[in-house]
């Protein structure tokens, strides 16, 4: 299902010709030197993302951050309750999100500013909104904010499943040796 | 919904990935970084010893790692026929940006050409004609044929300023030396051309001949004169947004006291404190905001103007610096003429200057102390730079030399920590022979719009984006093409004769043939009969100079699309194809003039011109080059030692001006209000100051960025910062989108809530494909042919309430918010 969503999500913005077919690219071209050629056989087009707890719905105050990490504790972000329904949000509200709090530009951690919902960039100014997806509002970043993508289970427990762009220092998301 | 890639991983450059050294492409500070390149077959490992960057990349990096790159810097591309991966990353040992990337250069690797990604589809990769009601593919040797022969023929007619031409000047993609020197020998050397104008405005003048013509060349001090400086006094300059790295990389580090040791290493002798700024500008910046998130709002002064009033602050800066005795006495005697002269007819009383610039005294005295008040008795340092709110402001001329006054003044030229310049827009890469024709030059848009000329060669340019008085521009321009095209569809295409005596016959009723150059298709494209595919930096080997006048060479690492060519290639073409016209035509002496462009590559170009005709240009090769890196020289180089170019820091440091005296000259420059003709019966007739200019996310007029996502995302439509109060009365909504209009013409642009935007005073985004404000700048000029961009009105009106690519927008201020 999760696969499913992606593949709907990248048709709208028509990255596929572009950013997956690369992503394809590298696994075919994988599998012609690597070493490893068991495991290049079964590689999917996308990396497979862990599903994480990050927190419930009950233990979320709006504006008030949470510290979080995803995929792997090497990954800050933040969970966040906005209090209004957003692009991306999750909850009985429609108003939880999940960020990566590593500047896409130069890996500054973001302060998020309760008073307009932004993630703000101490090392060189660039500002993402919250309510947009973390669409970059200004900066020097390349991309927009790498939003986690979440889940609620029966009980209002948070999972993160996959992340929608390339977070900072990592050229995948999921690290692997 | 906000555009995400959804790329979770990228190839790792193998150990044995090709580096080469690239300049950035677009603006003027010219960033170092580097291209990785290697076969699409291969890719590195994570382990330490399996790729280029020589780190395990198992584990998470560091803040400003030099072993990342971004979505943005990958892609692939042909070199040498095959297909290979490429990351073009910032370069952390360039002096310039120090590894910073802005959010234009370093999407470098995604705006190249990519026909396995399908990246940037819309460059060309043939020549085009007109044939058959349409642009179709043809040879070069057809397509050039036609040009030479269409031009032959109207210069015989007409004389050759029946030839008018559109040309870049600068440096980086669509210009650079090799390219500059080309085109100026084609049309100054072999021929005498002087209808000819620049991308930007509608003559062939420098945008600065003001500060020239006091002795003063715009480029004349190092990018580490603003880590020196006490003071940086900032004109009409959004440099954040603009000169992104070198702000963040030189101006940052002063205001935030990490350049102490430099200063006193490199200035013993006097106190030094962190720098302090001045901003003057109608506009509060997200510049300005920067500054005061790093100074304190004590360091920080913006002396927020009234539109185009700079020059009399400027002289009542002078006057009250020279009451106070703040002058550098030494060097006016030393090295400058005319001083006093120039202080008895600038004076300007602080009364006077606040009346007119709406500032109070007291902000203009503090303001000069910054300036200019001594420190334990030693003269203060300060930098004095300038950009597109003076260039394209009111009265370019005088406002320019205004401000070179009170830099020379104040001893603050030729010094470390000090400079009067320009901060620029392309980099720059100009050698050329003399131009032909006088000062002022024809103002060659109006004699398009007058019906002159019958041919025109434009390279690199697109008038209807960035010209002034477009919409007009683009009437009459469509009508006398429309004509030829309609002639060149009422014959066969194969009977070239038929078909060059249907065109000219058109020509001869006001029709005019129109041949564009260009790496895409134009929005003056529309109307060309011939394209011809150029090659941009990086495509071709290409040499530019920064701000700082640092030169280096982008190396070629891909292939052009298609069967483009770089434009000194072009020429050397088009040359031949004219020696050909004419020699047939029994010209043997015109024919002859178009001898010298047996060119087989862009170093050809390069030896031809730089090398043999620029000052210092004897010392400088491609293979010299090359080993100078992305640090390059600082032009103009002096000696070739030891394996490498000798550069110049900065220019004047003897204190010997551009004149035959060496003396730098003060010039009178009084007020004289709303300079161009017409602006200020639109500032009464009006109700909105449509101020414009650029934005972070753009480079340019977007002739790239209109193919990224990411940018498109955020810029679908030109933006118009309003007031909202303005926005209330007016009915209007965030995102909605209005029409701006004046007896000009008329334009669009989506609403952006601004509060920090004084009301009745709006800020558009200049150069649009999508709304080009072009269309409501009046033609009035300076007597130089300097448009006026900036002093614009115009009425706004609601067209519709917001689309649905404008709701998906945020709206929020863009101003950086520290934490609380």
């Amino acid at each position: 299902m999760r696969k499913c969503d992606n593949l709907i999500d990248a048709g709208r913005r028509q990255f596929l010709r572009g950013a997956a077919t690369a992503a394809a690219g590298g696994v075919a071209a994988g599998a012609l030197i690597s070493p490893r050629p068991a495991e290049a056989k079964t590689a999917l087009a996308r990396v497979d993302y862990p599903t994480q707890k990050l927190g419930n719905v009950k233990d979320l105050k709006v504006d008030t951050p949470v510290d979080i990490t995803y995929p792997d504790p090497d990954s800050p972000g933040v969970l966040l309750k906005l209090g209004n329904p957003v692009e991306g949000g999750v909850g009985p509200d429609g108003d939880i999100v999940a960020f990566s709090t590593m500047c896409p530009h130069k890996g500054f951690p973001l302060n998020y500013v309760a008073a307009d919902k932004t993630l703000n960039c101490p090392g060189h100014y660039s500002r993402f909104d919250c309510e947009k997806g973390g669409q970059e509002i200004w900066g020097q970043a390349t991309q927009n904010l790498p939003q986690f993508q979440l889940r609620v289970d029966a009980n209002g427990d948070i999972h993160a499943t996959a992340v929608d762009e390339l977070i900072y220092g990592r050229l995948n998301n999921v690290l692997k040796a | 919904m906000t555009f995400k890639r959804n790329v979770d991983r990228l190839p790792i450059p193998p150990k044995d990935a090709k580096v080469q050294n690239v300049t950035c492409h677009f603006c003027i500070v010219g960033c170092g970084y580097k291209a990785y390149t290697w076969d699409v077959n291969r890719q590195g490992g994570t382990s330490a010893g399996s790729n280029a960057f020589g780190v395990d990349l198992s584990k998470q990096q560091a803040s400003q790692t030099t072993n990342w790159f971004s979505p943005s810097m990958y892609n692939i591309v042909k070199q040498d026929g095959r297909d290979v991966h490429i990351v073009i990353k910032p370069d952390h040992g360039c002096v310039v940006n120090s590894g910073l990337g802005s959010v234009r250069g370093a999407r470098m690797g995604e705006l190249s050409f990519s026909e396995t990604r399908g990246s940037q589809p819309q460059r060309l990769t043939d020549p085009l004609v007109w044939r058959y009601g349409a642009l179709y593919p043809t040879s070069w040797e057809d397509a050039l044929d036609l040009v030479a022969e269409v031009t032959r023929r109207v210069v015989e007619e007409q004389g050759e300023d029946g030839l008018i031409v559109s040309a870049f000047d600068h440096g980086g993609a669509g210009g650079g030396y090799e390219n500059t020197w080309a085109t100026g020998k084609l049309y100054f050397d072999s021929m005498k051309i002087k209808n000819i104008r620049i991308h930007n405005r509608p003559a062939y003048n420098s945008e600065v001949h003001g500060t020239r013509d006091m002795g003063v060349g715009e480029l004349n001090n190092a990018y580490e004169d603003a880590e020196l400086a006490d003071t940086i006094f900032a004109v009409g300059t959004n440099a954040l947004e603009t000169q992104t790295n070198y702000f963040l990389n030189h101006w940052i580090p002063n205001l935030r006291g990490l350049s102490l040791q430099k200063k006193n290493n490199e200035l013993p002798g006097e106190t030094h404190k962190p720098g302090r700024i001045v901003f003057v500008d109608p506009r509060r910046t997200v510049t300005v905001n920067a500054c005061e998130a790093e100074a304190g709002k004590d360091n920080v002064l913006h002396l927020a103007i009234n539109s185009g009033t700079d020059l009399t602050l400027f002289n009542a800066l002078v006057t009250y610096v020279a009451e106070q005795g703040w002058l550098d006495k030494e060097f006016i005697a030393a090295s400058t003429s005319g001083f006093d002269a120039m202080l008895a007819a600038n004076k300007t009383s602080l009364d006077d200057a606040a009346k007119i610039t709406g500032l109070q005294v007291d902000d203009i005295k503090k303001a000069a102390a910054f300036i200019a008040e001594p420190k334990d008795g030693k003269r203060r340092r300060t930098m004095f730079a300038y950009e597109k709110g003076l260039i394209w402001g009111n009265d370019n001329y005088r406002t320019n030399q205004a401000l070179v006054n009170l830099a020379l003044a104040t001893g603050n030229i030729g010094r470390p920590g000090g400079g009067c310049v320009r901060m620029g827009g392309h980099q720059e890469g100009y050698v050329r022979p003399d131009y032909p024709g006088g000062k002022p030059a024809p103002y060659v848009d109006q004699l398009l719009i007058s019906g002159k000329g019958g041919v025109h060669h434009i390279w690199d340019c697109d008038h209807y984006k960035t010209t002034l008085n477009a919409l007009e521009f683009k009437t009459v321009y469509k009508k006398r093409t429309d004509m030829v095209k309609d002639a060149m569809s009422s014959v066969p295409y194969g009977d070239r004769a038929a078909q060059v005596e249907a065109i000219m016959g058109a020509i001869r009723k006001g029709g005019l043939f129109s041949v564009d150059v260009d790496i895409v298709p134009t929005k003056i494209g529309q109307a060309a009969h011939v394209i011809l595919p150029a090659a941009t930096a990086g495509e071709m080997n290409l040499t530019s100079m920064n701000g700082e006048r640092r030169m280096r060479l982008t190396e070629r690492y891909m292939d052009p699309p298609g069967q483009a060519w770089p434009d000194c290639l072009i020429v050397a073409g088009l040359a031949q194809a004219f020696e050909r016209s004419w020699r047939a035509a029994g010209k043997n002496d015109v024919a002859d003039k178009f001898k010298g462009y047996d060119w087989k590559t862009e170093e050809d170009a390069f030896m031809d011109g730089y090398h043999a005709h620029a000052t210092g240009g004897q010392y400088v090769t491609y293979e010299s080059l090359r080993a100078m890196g992305t640090n390059g020289f600082q032009e103009p180089a002096v000696a070739f030692e030891n394996g490498k170019i000798v550069g110049t820091k900065r220019l004047f440091a003897d204190g010997k001006f551009n004149s035959k005296d060496g003396k730098a000259t003060f010039m009178a420059t009084q007020w004289r209000g709303l300079q161009a003709e017409g602006k200020q019966q639109e500032k009464d007739k009006f109700t909105f100051l449509v101020n414009n200019g650029r934005t972070n996310h753009v480079w340019q007029s977007a002739y790239l960025d209109q193919q990224d996502d990411f940018v498109m995302g955020r810029w679908p439509l030109p933006f118009i910062d309003m007031n909202p109060d303005d926005m209330q009365a007016l009915n209007l909504e965030q995102g909605d989108l209005v029409e701006v209009y004046n007896d000009n013409g008329s334009t669009q642009a989506m609403v952006y809530p601004t509060p920090t935007a004084r009301p009745k005073e709006t800020f558009m985004l200049f150069a649009f494909p999508t709304g080009p404000v072009g269309n409501v700048v009046s033609k009035g000029v300076n007597e130089l042919i300097i448009p006026n961009y900036k002093q614009t009105w115009a009425n706004i009106r609601k067209i519709a309430s917001a689309p649905e690519v404008t709701r998906q927008l945020t709206f929020k201020s863009q101003e950086y918010m520290p934490p609380t």
